[in-house]
C-alpha cells in the first residue's frame, strides 16, 4: 500500500530518535554501573560487581529502597481510595455535571509539581497555615513538629500529586461499562451495593490496576517531595541517585542502583499488564 | 395457571398501567397509556422506532419514571418500587450478559444476589440452562457463544427467578431471518409452558402477529388499537394500523345516504354521511369474469401495472381507468398483463378512522 520510501520515512526518526535517546543512555548506565571510581575520583572502566556487591552488603540502599517502596504503597492506597469513589461518583452520578467535574480533577495537573510541593509546605511547616490554626483555635501550645520533614508529609504531597493519575484509568474503565449491565443486575433483583461489589467493581479492575501501577511507580521514583518535604527520615531511594550523581560524585554506584529500580519497574509493568490482561473481557 | 386462549375471561389483570405519561426534556414519549396484561397472556407492544414503546417497557421494569400514572401488578403498586424490588425480569436487547461470569454463574446471578441456598441455586440453575438447550455452555464465557446462544441465555438467567412477568426488548433482532423465525416459535412454545405473562416489543409486525396473545400497538406515544392478531387484522380501528399490520389498500370515499363513492367504485355501507376512509385488504379483491354489479359484490376493470411472485400468491399492482391504483393479491399465475375485471364484496371494506386527521 505504501511505498517503501514513505516506510522508511516514518519509521527511522522515531527509531533514530529511541536508539539516541533512550536505549543509548540506558546502555551507557549499565556499563557505568560495571565501573569504578578511583581514590583520585576519575571513573575507572574495569568492569566488577563491587558496585553491586555494595548494594547487598551496606544496609542503608535496601532500607531506604525499603522505606520508599512503604511510601508509594501508601501513595498508592490513598490514591485508590480517593480516586476510585471520585471517578464512580462521575461517571455514574454526576449528570450533567460530569464534564465539569472532570476537569475540575485534571486541572491540577496543569499546576507545576513544584509550585504543588511547596504549597504544602507553607501548609505544613512550624509556622504553616496549620499550625497557625491549630494555635489559634488553642489545640496545641507548640507547633507540630512531625507534619512537616517526615515521610507522613510525603506520603500527603505524593497522595495529591498522583490521585488524579489513579483517578483517570478507572474513570475510562468506569465509563466502559455498558449501562445495561447495571440495569440487568437491578433488573435480577440485585440492590445497588449488591451491583457494584459484583459487577462494576470487578469490571473496573483494569483501570484500578492501571491506576494503581502509576500511582505506585510515579512516587517510587519521586524526589521532589521528599527533598523538599520529607526530611531525614523520609529520605527515598532516588534522593541517594541523585547525590550519588552530584555531590557523592559516584556515578557508577548511582548508574547501578538506578538499573535495579529500572528492574524492578519494569518487571512491576509486566505483572501489571498480565493481571489486566486477564481482568478484561470486551 | 390460566389459558392464555381466554385471556378477557380473567377477572382481575395481572399487570394494569393507567394513563402513564412520559416525556424526555419537551418531547412527549407516551401520552396517557392505559393498558392491562392478564395472567399467562402474551402480549406485544408494535411501533416503529419512535413510538415510545421500549419506553413503555423501561417504565415497568423500573428503569424511567412515568410523569403521572400508576402502574399495578398484582394488587401492589409497581411504579414506586426501585426495579431491583419488582417481579419482574427482562431480556434485553443486547442480552446484557455480565462478559465476566460464566453462562452458569449469569443464570444464578438472580438467585444469588437473593441469597437463595446453594444446592437450590444449582438445581434451578441447572433445570433454566437445560430448558433453553444450553446446559452443555455452562463454564462458558459469554464471548465465547453465538448470537443465538447468547438470547437463550438471556431468557434462562430471566426465567430461573420465576418473575411474575417477563419483559422482552426485541430479543430477536439482532438474530438472523431462519434462526429469528426459529425462536419466534421456541419462544411461544416456551412461554406456554412456563405460563407466565410475557410482555414483548418489537418493530416487526408479522412476530407479532406470530407470536401474540394480543398485540398493542402503539403510534407517536399513543394506543392506536389493542386487540388479537386476527381482530387487529380484519378489524383494524385505524388507518395506520390497517397499513402497518399486513398491506392495504386504503379507499378515501364520501358517503352519501348509505352508499360510498372512491372515484369509479360505489359500494353500499353502515357508515355515516360524509368523507371516510375504507380498508381493503388486497386478498378479498378477485379476478372476476363477469362485470355486472350484483349485490353486495363491487366489480371494476383495471389495468395491471406490475406483478411480483409472491411463493403461493402474485401482489398485482393494478390501476383502474379513472386513475385509482390498488394492490390484488392473487393465486400465483392466475392473471395475465393487460385489462382485467376485479371484484369484491362490500363487507370486505371496512371503514376505518383516519390516522392522518387525528391531532
Amino acid at each position: 500500500m505504501f511505498s517503501r520510501t514513505y516506510k522508511t520515512a516514518v519509521t527511522v526518526p522515531p527509531l533514530l530518535w529511541v536508539a539516541l535517546f533512550l536505549l543509548g543512555p540506558y546502555a551507557l548506565l549499565f556499563c557505568y554501573s560495571f565501573w569504578t571510581v578511583s581514590p583520585a575520583q576519575t571513573i575507572v572502566h574495569s568492569w566488577n560487581l563491587s558496585n553491586y556487591r555494595e548494594l547487598l552488603t551496606v544496609p542503608v540502599y535496601f532500607e531506604t529502597l525499603l522505606r520508599s517502596m512503604w511510601i508509594a504503597a501508601r501513595v498508592m492506597l490513598f490514591a485508590l481510595l480517593l480516586g476510585y469513589p471520585l471517578a464512580y461518583f462521575l461517571s455514574f452520578h454526576a449528570g450533567a455535571r460530569k464534564d465539569l467535574f472532570y476537569q475540575l480533577v485534571i486541572i491540577p495537573l496543569w499546576v507545576s509539581y513544584l509550585v504543588r510541593a511547596y504549597a504544602w509546605k507553607t501548609i505544613l511547616g512550624s509556622d504553616g497555615v496549620l499550625n497557625t490554626l491549630l494555635q489559634y483555635l488553642h489545640l496545641s501550645k507548640h507547633p507540630v513538629e512531625f507534619l512537616l520533614y517526615s515521610p507522613f508529609a510525603v506520603v500527603l504531597t505524593l497522595t495529591h500529586i498522583y490521585t488524579p493519575f489513579a483517578f483517570l484509568p478507572i474513570y475510562a474503565s468506569l465509563e466502559h461499562i455498558p449501562r445495561n449491565l447495571v440495569e440487568a443486575s437491578h433488573d435480577l433483583g440485585a440492590s445497588p451495593l449488591q451491583t457494584f461489589w459484583r459487577v462494576i467493581l470487578p469490571l473496573s479492575i483494569p483501570g484500578v490496576l492501571a491506576g494503581a501501577t502509576f500511582a505506585f511507580v510515579l512516587s517510587l521514583g519521586d524526589f521532589l517531595a521528599p527533598l523538599l518535604l520529607g526530611g531525614p527520615s523520609g529520605i527515598m531511594i532516588s534522593n541517594i541517585v541523585v547525590s550519588l550523581f552530584g555531590a557523592a560524585y559516584n556515578w557508577p554506584l548511582g548508574a547501578a542502583i538506578s538499573l535495579c529500580m529500572l528492574l524492578l519497574v519494569v518487571s512491576l509493568l509486566f505483572l501489571s499488564e498480565r493481571l489486566e490482561k486477564k481482568w478484561s473481557f470486551s | 395457571m390460566i389459558s392464555p386462549a381466554q385471556p378477557a375471561a380473567s377477572p382481575q389483570p395481572l399487570l394494569s398501567i393507567r394513563a402513564i405519561t412520559k416525556s424526555f426534556g419537551k418531547l412527549a414519549v407516551l401520552r396517557a397509556i392505559s393498558l392491562h396484561v392478564d395472567e399467562g397472556e402474551f402480549l406485544t407492544i408494535l411501533g416503529e422506532s419512535g413510538s415510545g414503546k421500549t419506553t413503555l417497557l423501561r417504565l415497568i421494569a423500573g428503569f424511567e419514571r412515568a410523569d403521572s400514572g400508576e402502574i399495578w401488578m398484582a394488587g401492589e403498586r409497581l411504579d414506586l418500587l426501585p426495579p431491583y424490588r419488582r417481579r419482574v425480569n427482562t431480556v434485553f436487547q443486547s442480552y446484557a450478559l455480565f462478559p465476566h461470569l460464566t453462562v452458569r454463574d449469569n443464570v444464578a446471578y438472580g438467585l444469588r444476589v437473593r441469597k437463595v441456598a446453594a444446592n437450590q441455586v444449582e438445581k434451578h440453575v441447572g433445570e433454566a440452562l437445560a430448558m433453553v438447550k444450553m446446559s452443555t455452555f455452562a463454564a462458558s464465557k459469554p464471548a465465547k457463544i453465538s448470537g443465538g446462544q447468547q438470547q437463550r441465555v438471556a431468557l434462562a438467567r430471566a426465567l430461573v427467578n420465576r418473575p411474575r412477568l417477563l419483559l422482552l426488548d426485541e430479543p430477536l433482532s439482532a438474530l438472523d431471518a431462519n434462526l429469528r423465525r426459529q425462536m419466534q416459535l421456541e419462544l411461544k412454545s416456551l412461554q406456554r409452558e412456563v405460563g407466565i405473562s410475557f410482555v414483548f416489543v418489537t418493530h416487526d409486525q408479522e412476530e407479532a402477529m406470530v407470536m401474540s396473545d394480543r398485540i398493542a400497538l402503539l403510534r407517536n406515544g399513543n394506543l392506536e388499537q389493542v386487540a388479537t392478531p386476527r381482530e387487529i387484522y380484519s378489524r383494524p380501528a385505524t388507518s395506520y394500523t390497517a397499513q402497518f399490520i399486513g398491506h392495504t389498500n386504503l379507499l378515501r370515499c364520501r358517503v352519501e345516504h348509505g352508499v360510498a363513492r372512491c372515484n369509479g367504485l360505489e359500494f353500499r355501507t353502515s357508515a355515516p354521511d360524509g368523507p371516510a376512509v375504507f380498508s381493503l385488504r388486497p386478498e378479498h379483491i378477485r379476478t372476476t369474469a363477469a362485470l355486472n354489479p350484483s349485490g353486495e359484490t363491487v366489480r371494476f376493470r383495471a389495468r395491471v401495472l406490475t406483478e411480483s411472485f409472491h411463493g403461493a400468491t402474485d401482489l398485482l399492482q393494478v390501476e383502474c381507468a379513472d386513475g385509482l391504483k390498488l394492490t390484488v393479491r392473487v393465486p400465483s399465475h392466475s392473471a395475465s398483463p393487460g385489462q382485467r375485471d376485479f371484484e369484491f364484496s362490500a363487507a370486505d371494506a371496512i371503514a376505518v378512522r383516519d390516522s392522518e386527521e387525528k391531532s
